[in-house]
């Protein structure tokens, strides 16, 4: 028996309706997508364990923040606003300063991002974070 | 003098690539999506000027809420004791080497809650954070 081969029969999909299969998928993405970026200020943390490592005195620099939200920098009470000019002064003199962050445990978080802020305005890269409540 | 109407040009923008183009931006938006969201806690963004974008994208984020009841929520794990975020963290981590932590805190929640977050999140090597905030000048 010779079956005979069908050569004239075309198998075709259509494709007529492919451009509104992709127009119904691609407004289902416009929908899902939001492009908006999230923004805020970045930080690396110091990694783990105590590791102590000698910083001369005089490159450090300590900033407190008390639960009042007043912060101190080397015994002075300065306004959080005005942080950003007597940080680059001090840089400005000593560039491989660090400043060493201390919060009080009952203050706001709102006081210390207005104060991570200053410091990135004025450009200090090595911020430390020293933990207050060791247990 | 005697304008006559042109009326014979016929005006027609071409259709035959507009499959094309649509894919393309079909393309871009499957690209771009990232389907998974957390709705997280209801916090208050603090403000702050020197703001930037988060330098990865949205697939490298993990997000930390703190509202001012000190609670926390991980990517909307709840998480009751702070000592947890370590394990979470954690496995976010070996997961994604490239991660980034946002914390959405609430303006008005205490450091002593930051403070352990930071602590757990030190511990678990997560140590690129990011607060978010908004823009603003104070």
């Amino acid at each position: 028996m010779i079956i005979g081969k069908k050569k004239e029969k075309d198998v075709e999909i259509p494709s007529a309706s492919l451009a509104d299969i992709v127009f119904l998928l691609l407004i289902f993405f416009l929908v899902t997508t939001s492009i908006d970026t999230e923004k805020g200020l970045d930080l690396v943390l110091p990694p783990p364990g105590d590791i102590e490592i000698k910083i001369p005195p005089k490159n450090i620099t300590n900033l407190f923040i008390n639960a009042a939200g007043q912060a101190m920098i080397d015994n002075e009470v300065v306004d959080v606003n005005q942080l950003a000019g007597i940080i680059k002064e001090k840089l400005f003199e000593n560039p491989l300063l660090i400043v060493s962050l201390k919060t009080h445990k009952d203050s706001e978080y709102n006081v210390y991002v207005h104060v991570l802020d200053q410091l990135k305005k004025a450009g200090a890269k090595r911020i430390s974070l020293a933990d207050t409540d060791k247990e | 003098m005697e304008f006559k109407k042109k009326s014979n040009i016929k005006l027609a923008i071409p259709t035959a690539s507009m499959p094309d183009i649509i894919f393309m931006l079909l393309i871009f938006f499957m690209v771009a999506t990232v389907i998974r969201q957390y709705s997280g806690l209801k916090v208050e963004l603090p403000d702050a000027a020197k703001i930037q974008k988060l330098a990865v994208s949205k697939r490298h984020i993990s997000t930390i809420w703190v509202d001012k009841n000190s609670n926390v929520v991980m990517d909307d794990i709840p998480v009751k004791n702070i000592k947890d975020l370590r394990n979470l963290a954690y496995k976010k981590r070996a997961e994604d080497p490239q991660l980034i932590i946002s914390i959405k805190a609430d303006k008005y929640s205490k450091m002593s809650t930051i403070n352990k977050i930071h602590q757990e999140l030190r511990k678990a090597s997560a140590l690129r954070v990011n607060y978010s905030a908004l823009p603003g000048e104070f």
